[in-house]
């Protein structure tokens, strides 16, 4: 723990740019957001609307998971350099996940 | 490292929160707390799912019947929010305006007390109703579930305020940086966890 | 401050010891415990063994032997085996990689007193009421129904044991992921590094559903939850799943760094690399793997219906693949070798033949319909035995004569540790082979007696006195290393002579800074690439002699856990109305948990340097300060 970083000045021009860079990524991160904001309240409407089960169940669990790739990939930066090995483990963490559910959900009142 | 060195928004490094091996090391080890959280709440779900609606004989509390949308409505949408607010923070963060990213920071705590208020008043109403903790299978399954989501959003609450009053005083360095990137990312988690919770309880609980 | 103090008294190496974070004295704590659990363990299978000797035998009541099974299990899985692995983990894993510590040394420590902490309470249920009596499986059904706190004992001592558990493999995955030297690529990592990795990688997701039954089961049991309860709409195959999506895994949590232990040692005692090093890698990985998706052959008489029991029959199967190709490996890697015979590597012979056979009565058990007729018999004891003791025990056996010099700075005795190693192997197999026959010929597991008429009675006879055996063999071991430590013989860097990973390129026991500079790597078995190039420093460094930069030590690891500890009564008694202050336990214990959390975060810890000089100055001295402080 001994290495510190090594300090680097940016020019000013540097630091313009990435300023500039972090606003543009701000702005996605805001589009990101009206996307979330927008599958709620899809999966809202269409629950109070009272469509049939069958259809709403697989629509409103696929918004969700789209919603969480957004958050993953985009809030929590999973897509970023330096990420590989962490997401490698959130997807063993995913894939346990699912096969527990699964388990649960299939074959426990069997 | 050296907690008194100053960074001007020149010097500051791209990525204060992995620039230091003790930030990185924090940065990974947090990532795979995560993977495991996803699995400690994987089994909540499971459990949940296999005990919905199941009760005594005659019992008369089902999911459809309980659930109202409306509150569950407006708590997603703070929750939401509470999550872009920090996504602001850390903006300011890797820009080093530490006023910004404070103000940031105490928006998304107004909006997590307001979620958290609300999860007390729904717990609350249920009890009232009846469907209290050892009221049956379905009841026990589904307060531990959400309840454990509130308890991590109390939690992450905790350690935003904390953050901020500790380090109120001396700005930003290389030493805390990771620590808010870390609490903001646990918040983040925490939204992904309730999108699950609002889609898979709640609007698959009303419709039955 | 100095950091290179020298001798103290024996009040300040006990303080030291309590607030270290040092991950070499973290093992020696781990070691000490663990072993002390293992001794515990093992007086209650030599009762178990007593009760069973002859039929109709009256040493044991019907009930105590219940809680002497129960704890059998647990202790030995929990706090034996489970410890002592993590134990030579901490102690040779950041030395194989070229660390100076592990990633969090206070996390490190604070895992360690989790451990501790959890045991002592789980073990303190002899003392207050009653041992858990449901087996180590605690089923839902029988738990539930067992009277006292026993059960209570058990949930929350391994929820607290756990804890530490899963943020030492956390700790593990990141030194691995971050700390390696420079030129150490995964693919040049030595296969303990290896094995750990994937172990902790296990721990990590196979921890969080154990934690998550126990935590419905104490709900269940002391805040009047319905997770299990049948009347209410509980359902306790949940239970049954839970624990088993953690409880296979664990298996391999267990059986993976003995593998890596055993591939170290083929490799040194043969002098030659490993055979199919990469073949080896993959085939761990693969086993991490697969032992997620096969839980449910411990459910097979459970009802799941013939689809699920298909799948699981099949995935069962598919293991043995990966396994088998270890096997091989090892065996090639022996093939050719010039092979020295010493206490480790007579171990790791003896494991191969051992190991295969609990594997390939694993595989017929495989079988669902077969498993029918072996289920809860003799055979599924003497099968998992056969894994356990004939694979994961013989490797802590194996690995304490290997690496204790590099931990303690001394050599066990050969001669000594032969006589351990015959009394136990014979001891081991007159015990546990015997038992296949037993449950063929019909003998339940976990019943207290049988009849005289039975005709169990000989062979019942022959595995007590095989148990007696292995007593003798863990007793003249005791002997060895009390002997050992008195004789206090110093040894050199490398007391094998054939060392050919890095922690043999130092000296026994390290200095407290592991390495004065970073060494650079150039290969798989990096010493024994720079032994051949007659390199007489043992390694090429990757950064001149500069400051080194170290962790403080803290207190406040074994304060958090007490907070647990003392939190874990106020719970266990929370339904007792005779015990109205419960609450207030509960409160007070995590409220200390919570508090030393706080204080651990507003004060800000950034750590010691050493100097260029100090360093300098220790390397005359031999360079094995142990940095008391």
């Amino acid at each position: 723990m001994a290495h510190d970083t090594t300090e680097k000045i940016r020019s000013h021009a540097e630091h313009e740019f990435l300023k500039k860079k972090r606003s543009a990524e701000m702005r996605h991160q805001l589009t990101s957001f009206a996307i979330m904001i927008f599958l709620t309240l899809i999966a809202f409407t269409m629950v109070a609307a009272g469509f049939s089960t069958y259809l709403i169940v697989p629509i409103i669990l696929l918004l969700a998971a789209v919603q969480v790739v957004l958050q993953l990939y985009h809030f929590m930066h999973l897509s970023n350099k330096g990420h590989g090995t962490v997401a490698f483990f959130m997807f063993s963490g995913m894939f346990v996940a699912f096969i527990t559910i699964l388990a649960l959900v299939t074959i426990v009142w069997w | 490292m050296d907690l008194n060195k100053r960074y001007t928004a020149q010097s500051w490094p791209d990525h204060p929160e992995t620039a230091t091996l003790e930030g990185k090391n924090k940065f990974v080890g947090f990532w795979l707390l995560l993977a495991a959280e996803t699995v400690t709440f994987a089994s909540l779900f499971a459990t949940y799912l296999a005990l919905k609606d199941r009760g005594p004989e005659g019992s008369e509390f089902t999911a459809a019947g309980l659930f109202e949308l409306p509150l569950v409505f407006a708590m997603t949408m703070i929750l939401l929010t509470s999550s872009l607010t920090s996504v602001y923070a850390m903006h300011h963060m890797k820009n080093h305006n530490f006023k910004a990213m404070q103000a940031w920071l105490g928006i998304t705590v107004l909006l997590g007390l307001t979620f958290l208020g609300l999860e007390i008043y729904e717990f609350n109403h249920y009890v009232h109703l009846g469907f209290g903790y050892t009221t049956s299978a379905f009841s026990s399954a589904f307060f531990t579930l959400v309840g454990t989501h509130g308890a991590h959003v109390l939690f992450g609450l905790s350690w935003f305020i904390a953050l901020m009053i500790r380090n109120s005083k001396r700005g930003l360095n290389m030493y805390n940086a990771p620590k808010f990137y870390l609490a903001a990312l646990y918040w983040h988690f925490i939204d992904v966890v309730w999108v699950f919770i609002f889609t898979v309880v709640y609007l698959m609980g009303v419709i039955g | 401050m100095s950091s290179l103090a020298q001798k103290k008294g024996f009040g300040a190496v006990i303080w030291d010891y309590l607030t270290t974070v040092d991950h070499k004295k973290i093992a020696i704590l781990y070691l000490i415990s663990g072993g002390f659990f293992f001794l515990v363990g093992g007086l209650e299978a030599m009762m178990i063994r007593i009760q069973l000797m002859k039929a109709g035998n009256d040493f044991l009541s019907a009930g105590l032997y219940n809680e002497i099974i129960t704890m059998h299990g647990t202790t030995m899985i929990f706090l034996a085996a489970m410890p002592l692995l993590l134990a030579f983990m901490n102690a040779v894993m950041p030395l194989q990689i070229g660390a100076r510590d592990v990633a969090f040394p206070f996390l490190n420590s604070l895992g360690f007193w989790l451990f501790f902490f959890g045991g002592i309470f789980l073990n303190l249920s002899w003392f207050m009421g009653g041992a858990p009596d449901a087996g180590w499986t605690n089923y839902a059904s029988l738990a539930l129904a067992s009277e006292g706190h026993g059960i209570d004992f058990y949930s929350l001592g391994l929820t607290i044991s756990g804890f530490g558990t899963l943020i030492a493999g956390i700790n593990f995955l990141v030194t691995i992921i971050n700390m390696r030297a420079p030129g150490m690529t995964y693919m040049r990592m030595p296969l303990f590094t290896w094995t750990t990795f994937v172990a902790s990688a296990l721990i990590l997701l196979a921890f969080p559903p154990l934690t998550i039954g126990l935590f419905f089961m104490v709900f269940d049991r002391l805040f009047g939850a319905n997770f299990f309860v049948v009347e209410m709409g509980g359902n306790t195959i949940i239970w049954e799943h839970l624990f088993w999506i953690f409880g296979h895994p664990e298996v391999y949590i267990l059986v993976l760094p003995a593998f890596g232990i055993f591939s170290e040692i083929f490799a040194i005692f043969s002098r030659k690399r490993l055979f199919g090093y990469t073949a080896l890698v993959f085939a761990t990985i693969l086993i991490g793997f697969y032992g997620f998706m096969v839980w449910a052959h411990h459910m097979f008489t459970v009802g799941l219906g013939p689809t699920a029991n298909a799948v699981f029959a099949l995935a069962t199967m598919i293991i043995a693949v990966p396994t088998g190709i270890k096997i091989f490996s090892w065996l090639l890697t022996i093939w050719g070798g010039s092979i020295s015979f010493t206490v480790p590597m007579v171990y790791a012979v003896a494991f191969i033949p051992s190991f295969v056979a609990g594997g390939v009565t694993g595989v017929m058990q495989a079988m669902a319909p077969l498993d029918y007729q072996l289920h809860d018999s003799y055979f599924i004891v003497a099968h998992f035995h056969y894994v356990i003791v004939g694979g994961v025990v013989l490797a802590i056996l194996a690995g304490t004569h290997l690496y204790w010099p590099k931990m303690f700075g001394t050599m066990l005795s050969e001669k000594l540790g032969m006589i351990t190693f015959w009394f136990f192997f014979i001891g081991f197999h007159l015990t546990f082979f015997i038992q296949h026959f037993l449950g063929l010929l019909g003998m339940p597991r976990r019943v207290y007696t049988f009849g005289a008429d039975q005709g169990w009675d000989l062979f019942n006879m022959i595995s007590s006195v095989g148990a007696l055996f292995m007593a003798i063999g863990v007793l003249v071991m005791l002997v060895n290393v009390v002997l050992t430590t008195v004789k206090n013989v110093r040894v050199g860097n490398d007391p094998w002579g054939d060392g050919r990973t890095l922690e043999w390129a130092i000296p026994s026991p390290p200095p407290f800074y592991n390495f004065a500079q970073t060494p650079l790597v150039r290969g798989l078995d990096t010493y024994w690439i720079e032994k051949m190039e007659g390199n007489k420093e043992g390694m090429v460094y990757a950064e001149p002699l500069g400051d080194v930069h170290m962790p403080n030590g803290s207190i406040i690891p074994l304060i958090m856990s007490f907070g647990m500890f003392v939190a874990a009564f106020g719970a266990l008694y929370f339904l007792d109305d005779s015990k109205p202050w419960a609450l207030a336990v509960l409160i007070i214990g995590l409220g200390i948990t919570f508090g030393s959390m706080l204080v651990r975060s507003l004060k800000d810890d950034l750590g010691f340097h050493i100097t260029k000089e100090e360093l300098i100055e220790d390397a005359k001295r031999g360079g094995n300060t142990d940095g008391l402080k």
